[in-house]
This record gives structure tokens, C-alpha cells and sequence, in this order.
């Protein structure tokens, strides 16, 4: 969209989406913690509400603070633009929404965070939408499972909790040739290991909550738009093709071009479904972005040091982890995610369900959370927790069976950390 | 293949540009065109309505002209912005180029209007030529507006 220099990704996580303030030159992004703002006159407030004009109403819609965190994903993800929101779930919803009617349906991997499993597969039945969910690794199976009814296609890049690394270009080649978006959820991977984008992804929605922020201070999600799906292109997208009635008609896309979803997610997913991210939120997300190469290369660093260790001992089972090299998935990684495969990862326990409940008690240094992407390593034992509404079956097809537990592997001393599982493991075995 | 304005063009002709010669302009305020100009008319350039099938009705204070013809020997013009389709694009340049002479500095093709072949007789007449582009959104992009809204500007700068 522009001829600036091409930056680097460390600049970018830096600088994009926040130049100096300009009513203050502050330098650092305020937090403008207000409700509303003035309109100069009547004119200015009819253009605002009549989006001719883009400006601040009522934060709701709009906020400074929240604008620029929106600018910096958009730049890190080479979207076109990207609406904040309340939190990873609020995102899918907000990605959703503008796709979607009562009778369609969305194609998703069957490796998910369970939560989103649980949303797709139970609570958007009460919008009408429903859910196929099919094995990613089976293109043929994915295109069979595409119908007239099917508005999206949906996975994770590095999926929670196993792990695993959807081979993204692939699956965008059979979500183009039906003519449907891909969404990727890549709050696991974060941009500076995967731009879903650049391998043919419509949309990418975002946890903030996790590694963008990185602390594990404050809940938020993104939806990213690439700008490069032709949502005229035939009737299964009213919302963003046909008159819009709360806009006496307006079109988006005809209207905004390759800007119409960012803009109908403010103008509409906003101001009607009401997930807004505070100002307050959003400041503690652009700081920890500032960081995030620095973090992920870290994050990986350590996690390939503990999962190795880990497969390498006899009390383990086995270990998912796809930047290990006996891994299925090993090759794939590293021509798709070659910057690594993250930081979290699943870990099966020999002594089973009873001996995982046990050790997620004895460690010291890992946090016992349903939490992942904080500096601090966590620890969970998905199947009695954050997956624990699911089925055996779909326990083990989302890589969260009974004798699994999951880490995010933080940005300690690995040292440190492979000695606290060690202890943890003997106290689980004893 | 249209090549990428550079910013620093885009800037320059939106900061010397004061009067628009839109043809093709609906007065339907939904439609693109009404929008764009709106828009344009409100940030304080002049905008010359040009449809003929609203010809002699009023749009932002001004009478809609049927051609560009019709626009006075003594009426300053900076620019044509052309919301027709393609085809229409080599006539428009040429009438542009004939009847407003020396008083025009650029031709702007809205998004979706492209043509090489007009694009490169006007650059030929010494005008700069902007295609598959909108003033509109270049304006907001520019101008700041547009990260109000968590738009990808492009705009990294440490300046006010």
C-alpha cells in the first residue's frame, strides 16, 4: 500500500501503528482512557455516523490506544487492517459474523484449542451456524466436507494444545479453489513465526492475551483482514456485498474496497456485538509486542531444549512437539514455520492420567494455568481441564488425551526448567 | 501493469490539487462516487460534477455538467478523477487533454479503472497519471485519518 522502506519485522513490532501522538508528540502511545469524543460541529458528527468520514465517537467503536495496537498486528500480519477485541473468543466470533447466516456453515481442523471446539461445535448452533470439523492432514477429506451451505474454512497454525503445524499453503489452495476464505488462528505461532497471509490466508484472528502480550496481564483478540478476498465475487456474503440497512444501503465492499471488513467490523461487529477491547488492555499488549521477536526466539530456544530432553526420557512416553526431528510433522515445520514450531507442546506421561494429575502439583517452577504464551512456563493437564467438555475421542483428536500434559515453555533458564520437570516427574512416579 | 505510485507523488498531488473534475459521479449517496466526492468536497477541494444523466441538477454547490466539454475556458481544473469503466477511460483522456489543456496536471482512475494505453497518452501530454487507485482512501491513508481505524498505513515515521 505504500513505497515506505521495507522494514524489518524488529522495527515493525517497534514502531508500526505509532508514530508521535499528535496532540501531545508523546512519544510512547497514550492510553486514552475516555468513553467519547467531541464532534467540531454538526456536519463533522452526520460524516462520522454516515462513515464518510473515519474518526473517534465512542469507544465502543473506536479508541487511539486500541487504534494503533489494531495498526501494529495489521503491519506485523501484512493485512490491510485489523479490529481489536475483547478476547480470542470474542475474535472468532468478530471473524464469523460478517461471513455468516443462519444455515451455514464453517469447515474447521479438528485440532483446536478445545474452547473453540467447544464454541464452534455447541454455542454457534444458538446463531444457526454450524460446524464440520474433518482432519486437516486429509486435503481430500477437507474439499468433500466444503458445501453450498460452507461461508469459511478455520484452523490454527500451531495448534493448542498438541502443537501440531497445519501445512497452511495447502490448505489455502483447497479454501481458494471453493471460492471461501481461510481464517487462521494464529495466536500459538504469532507472526513472527508464521504470516498466514502470505500463504494465502483471508483472515487471521488472534488471543492477544498470549504471546503478543506475553505477560499473562491482560485478555484481548484481533481479527486481521488480508484485503484480498473479492467478497462480490457471488451472493454467499450479503453482509459485506448488499445493501447494508443500518447504512441506508451502503455496500461495504463496493463503498471501502479491500478496506469493507475492517471498516463493517467496526461499524457493525463493534457497534452491535459490543466486544470491545479497553484502552487500558490494549496499552499493556503494544508494550509486550514491542518485544516479541525477542521473546519467540527465546520461547523457541527453550522449548526445543526441554523437548528434547524430555524424548530423550524413559518415564516420557512420547513428546509432539514438531520441532523435534523424529517428529511426523518435523519436515513440514521447517518448510512452513522455519523460524521454529513454537512453544508449546504436549508431553504424554508413562503412569498415565493418575501420575499427570500428580505431577502438575509437584513442579515449582511451572505454573499449574489454563494459560499458554506467558514469559512464565505453565503447565496443564488439558484432558481434566481446559478440554475436559470434550470426548475421549475428540480428547485425543485434539491432541489432549488422558495421559497428556501441556507446556508452554516460558523464558527461564531451560536448565532450570528440565530440573523442575525432573523433580516433578519423580514425585508424580514415586 | 500499473506501476505503485510512490507516497511522495500521491502527497504532491493531493496537496496541489484544489478543483476535481469527477466524471461519472452519481447522486445517490450510497454509491462510491457520491461517497468519494462527498468526501473530497468536504476536505475543501472544488469538485465539477460530470454526469450526463444528471445533467443541470446540483451536487456540493455546483451544477452537474454533461461532458467535460462543458466545463468554462476560465474554470481552473487540477485534476480529472474518472469513476467510468475502462472502455470509457481513452475518450475521457482525450477530450481531458484537448478542452482543459495546460490547466490540467493529473488524471486519477478510481479502483478498477485501469487503461495503459490512455494511461500512457496522458503521461506523454505531461500529466501524472494515478490508476486503480482512490483519492479518497489515499487522502485518509496520508493524512493520518485512516489509523484512526486500525487500517495498515504504511506510515512508520518517529515526526509528528
Amino acid at each position: 500500500m505504500t513505497d515506505t522502506p521495507q522494514y524489518g519485522f524488529d522495527t515493525l513490532q517497534v514502531h508500526a501503528g505509532a508514530r508521535p501522538d499528535p496532540a501531545t508528540g508523546a512519544r510512547q502511545v497514550p492510553i486514552y482512557q475516555t468513553t467519547a469524543y467531541v464532534f467540531r460541529d454538526a456536519d463533522h458528527a452526520a460524516a462520522l455516523f454516515n462513515l464518510q468520514e473515519v474518526g473517534y465517537i465512542y469507544s465502543r467503536l473506536t479508541n487511539p490506544t486500541v487504534s494503533a495496537l489494531q495498526e501494529r498486528i495489521a503491519t506485523l500480519e501484512g493485512g490491510i487492517g485489523a479490529v481489536c477485541c475483547s478476547s480470542g473468543h470474542a475474535a472468532q466470533i468478530m471473524a464469523l459474523f460478517p461471513l455468516m447466516q443462519p444455515g451455514c456453515n464453517v469447515v474447521a481442523s479438528t485440532r483446536l484449542y478445545g474452547g473453540s471446539v467447544t464454541q464452534l461445535g455447541q454455542t454457534i448452533k444458538r446463531f444457526g451456524w454450524s460446524v464440520t470439523f474433518v482432519d486437516f492432514d486429509d486435503l481430500d477429506v477437507l474439499a468433500a466436507a466444503i458445501d453450498d451451505d460452507t461461508r469459511a474454512v478455520f484452523c490454527e497454525s500451531i495448534s493448542n494444545p498438541g502443537g501440531y503445524v497445519t501445512d497452511i499453503p495447502a490448505v489455502a489452495k483447497v479454501a481458494d479453489a471453493a471460492g471461501l476464505p481461510l481464517i487462521v488462528d494464529n495466536t500459538s505461532a504469532t507472526p513472527y513465526l508464521c504470516r498466514p497471509i502470505e500463504m494465502g490466508a483471508t483472515l487471521v484472528v488472534h488471543s492477544t492475551t498470549k504471546y503478543l502480550t506475553g505477560n499473562g496481564t491482560v485478555m484481548g483478540g484481533c481479527v486481521v483482514d488480508s484485503g484480498k478476498f473479492d467478497w462480490s465475487q457471488n451472493d454467499k456474503f450479503p453482509s459485506l456485498s448488499q445493501p447494508e440497512p443500518a447504512y441506508h444501503g451502503l455496500k461495504f465492499h463496493e463503498t471501502f474496497g479491500n478496506l469493507a471488513f475492517t471498516l463493517h467490523g467496526i461499524a457493525v461487529g463493534l457497534r452491535d456485538l459490543g466486544m470491545t477491547l479497553n484502552p487500558q488492555a490494549a496499552h499493556y499488549t503494544l508494550m509486550g509486542i514491542e518485544t516479541l521477536s525477542l521473546r519467540m526466539e527465546r520461547h523457541v530456544h527453550n522449548a526445543k531444549i526441554v523437548a528434547n530432553w524430555l524424548e530423550n526420557d524413559p518415564r516420557i512416553a512420547s513428546v509432539t512437539y514438531a520441532g523435534l526431528e523424529s517428529s511426523p510433522y518435523y519436515a513440514r515445520q521447517q518448510q512452513v514455520y522455519p523460524k521454529g514450531a513454537g512453544a508449546l507442546f504436549t508431553f504424554a506421561v508413562k503412569g498415565g492420567y493418575e501420575a499427570c494429575v500428580k505431577l502438575v502439583s509437584a513442579v515449582n517452577l511451572f505454573s499449574h494455568v489454563a494459560n499458554l504464551g506467558d514469559t512464565r512456563s505453565l503447565i496443564i493437564h488439558s484432558a481434566s481441564t481446559t478440554h475436559r467438555q470434550l470426548t475421549e475421542e475428540q480428547q485425543v483428536a485434539a491432541g489432549a488425551a488422558p495421559d497428556m500434559l501441556r507446556v508452554s515453555i516460558g523464558i527461564e533458564n531451560a536448565e532450570d526448567l528440565i530440573a523442575d520437570l525432573d523433580q516433578a516427574l519423580d514425585e508424580a512416579l514415586k | 501493469m500499473t506501476s505503485t505510485p510512490t507516497d511522495a507523488l500521491l502527497q504532491k498531488i493531493l496537496d496541489e490539487t484544489k478543483v476535481i473534475a469527477a466524471v461519472g459521479v452519481s447522486t445517490n449517496p450510497v454509491r462510491p462516487s457520491y461517497f468519494v466526492t462527498r468526501y473530497l468536497n468536504m476536505r475543501g477541494y472544488r469538485v465539477i460534477p460530470i454526469n450526463p444523466a444528471s445533467a443541470g441538477q446540483t451536487l456540493f454547490g455546483e451544477t452537474i455538467l454533461a461532458s467535460i466539454e462543458d466545463i468554462p475556458k476560465d474554470t481552473p481544473v487540477d485534476m480529472l478523477d474518472i469513476f467510468r469503466r475502462p472502455a470509457f477511460v481513452p475518450a475521457l483522456v482525450d477530450t481531458a487533454i484537448e478542452h482543459l489543456g495546460d490547466r490540467l496536471k493529473t488524471v486519477w482512475m478510481q479502483v478498477g479503472v485501469e487503461h495503459a494505453e490512455a494511461a500512457r497518452q496522458a503521461t506523454d501530454a505531461g500529466l501524472q497519471v494515478i490508476q486503480n487507485r482512490c483519492p479518497k482512501i489515499e487522502y485518509q491513508r496520508l493524512y493520518g485519518e485512516l489509523r484512526r481505524a486500525g487500517i495498515n498505513t504504511g506510515i512508520i515515521s518517529s515526526k509528528l
